[in-house]
């Protein structure tokens, strides 16, 4: 059962292809680059810098923003650009999963900006962009406590798979993204979509953990391939 | 037990060390061990762990010297931009002590100073002041922005490597504590000075830097007026001169016309062989105001005697006592 080979051809703890790339703006604080499957995501960190929008700062500190957004050519129907009710929610939870990794008690009335452009989109692109997003902060020189990393598991045909692709997510029974702090494990992200039992929740989250700490090696390299040359 | 060596590369979560060292910058402690919080190179000094980052953002810090922008002008003092996520003011109590008079007549928008942070809240607002050797506006010149964690770098020790960029491209440079750097000279050397200060910013953690970039000056400057092969000359010409002597003596009853010629001649080598790196800069003295060269010059030899600790400082004092003579 469980050596079922999936319908692109990838076992049922496979990961699609990753490509994390550091660093690849110019003009951005910190940047990243990142490729899975068919998804390309870009994000840039801006910050710790001033902000004009003083009723968001803290006193005592630092505050992120994030803004997710789909290029109207992401997706095979032409998306609407602009916010969308999809995005908000997308935005609000990587702004979520990001916090608690991050140390910005140093930088007190200032905000991190962070912008997550899908360029292409194909299924799991919050997790994505999350992965993403969090090489870009350390590219920017953000403390963190950790790195934080996203990956997916769900059901499809009644078997608990990892990193759900846009076929899977669409004709599948569940989707269970999260988000975790790979050192400590602690899960800073953690959303359900779909009818699961109580053990097959519990298999899809120790799938998506092992997948997470597979993503988290490709990332630290990349952040290693980035400077560790120069 | 400690996991990571000195000057090793690490990222944010990776565990240093254990318990029984100490945690520095750019470190915190989780469960007993030792994590860094940022990407960064490793500095181990006596059983206390820090990381250097690779990048960062300047953090305003009381006493410091930094370059800003002026930003905005408001009726009592002044809107600093100091390439920090926190703006500076500049109170006008701190230009003019008591007296009223129009903020904007003395700097406006757009001015950039070099300025001392005088105090820092706690919420991490900087209030500049003016109080001090050097300090003022800027004229002319360019600015180059570089990470404020390589401003250590770009000086090196006890100013190695800023008074080697100043002394082979004659240009004057203040550095600012917050990444800022105002580069002053001939064109062609400010744009110079600015490619060599992005090569510093790009390879600082690797070693050797000063060597790399005195090539890097030599090839680049000799390139316009060849000085490095000043050397062969050097032993080319000697001969020569000795060659005119020789004949001189030889012909000592030679007609006054040939004798004349000869001390002529003589003179010409001479100068050649003194000054291959002279030359290059009286030329370039020349080329500027004189008048100005010279203060500057003096000022040179003045701080030469003095040994600042740090010579950041020493530099300013320099380059603003010329805007304070331009006044």
């Amino acid at each position: 059962m469980s050596e079922m080979i999936r319908e692109d051809g990838r076992k049922y703890n496979e990961l699609r292809p990753i490509k994390i790339e550091a660093g690849v703006l110019e003009r951005a604080d910190g940047s990243a680059y990142l490729e899975v499957g068919g998804n390309k995501i870009l994000v840039a960190v801006y910050g710790p810098r001033e902000s004009y929008i003083r009723r968001l700062l803290e006193p005592n500190t630092g505050v992120i923003r994030c803004r997710y957004n789909m290029a109207p050519f992401s997706v095979d129907d032409r998306k609407r650009p602009g916010p969308d009710r999809r995005s908000s929610e997308i935005s609000k939870i990587t702004a979520d999963a990001l916090r608690p990794a991050l140390m910005l008690e140093n930088y007190p009335r200032s905000m991190v900006d962070i912008y997550i452009e899908v360029i292409e989109a194909e299924g799991g692109t919050r997790c994505a962009g999350i992965t993403a997003a969090s090489v870009a902060l350390v590219d920017a020189g953000v403390p963190m406590k950790d790195i934080v990393v996203g990956c997916a598991a769900g059901k499809v045909n009644d078997q608990v798979v990892l990193d759900l692709s846009e076929v899977e997510d669409k004709e599948g029974q569940a989707d269970v993204p999260i988000a975790i702090m790979p050192r400590t494990g602690e899960i800073t992200l953690l959303q359900s979509d779909g009818d699961l039992t109580e053990e097959e929740f519990q298999q899809a989250i120790d799938l998506a953990m092992e997948g997470c700490m597979k993503v988290s090696e490709l990332q630290k390299e990349a952040l290693m391939k980035k400077y560790s040359t120069e | 037990m400690i996991y990571v060596e000195d000057k090793n590369l690490v990222i944010p979560g990776q565990i240093l060390a254990d318990d029984e060292y100490y945690p520095g910058r750019g470190t915190f402690k989780e469960d007993g061990k030792i994590c860094s919080s940022l990407i960064g190179l490793v500095s181990l000094r006596n059983k206390k762990i820090r990381v250097i980052p690779l990048k960062s953002k300047y953090v305003p810090k009381k006493g410091d010297v930094v370059i800003g922008k002026i930003n905005d002008v408001r009726f009592s003092m002044w809107d600093v931009d100091i390439n920090s996520p926190y703006s500076g003011i500049l109170p006008a109590f701190e230009v003019f002590g008591r007296d009223k008079k129009e903020l904007n007549k003395v700097y406006d928008v757009g001015d950039v100073l070099f300025l001392r942070v005088i105090d820092v809240d706690e919420v991490k607002k900087a209030k500049l002041g003016l109080k001090g050797r050097g300090l003022g506006k800027f004229k002319g010149g360019i600015i180059v922005e570089i990470s404020p964690t390589k401003v250590p770098r770009l000086i090196g020790k006890k100013g190695s490597m800023i008074n080697m960029i100043k002394n082979k491209t004659n240009c004057k440079i203040v550095v600012g504590q917050n990444g800022l750097v105002w580069v002053k000279g001939n064109e062609d050397m400010e744009q110079l000075t600015r490619e060599i200060i992005r090569t510093i910013e790009v390879e600082a953690h690797t070693s050797g830097l000063t060597n790399k970039i005195k090539n890097k000056l030599c090839l680049a400057i000799d390139g316009e007026l060849p000085a490095e092969e000043t050397e062969e000359e050097f032993v080319l010409e000697k001969p020569k001169l000795q060659n005119f002597k020789e004949e001189l003596e030889q012909e000592e009853k030679a007609e006054a016309e040939a004798k004349l010629k000869a001390e002529q001649e003589e003179n010409e080598a001479e100068d050649e062989t003194e000054g291959a790196e002279v030359e290059a800069e009286d030329e370039k003295e020349t080329e500027d105001k004189p008048n100005f060269y010279a203060v500057i010059e003096e000022l040179k030899k003045k701080n030469q005697n003095k040994k600042d600790k740090n010579l950041s400082y020493s530099d300013n004092s320099k380059n603003n006592s010329f805007i304070l003579n331009n006044r």
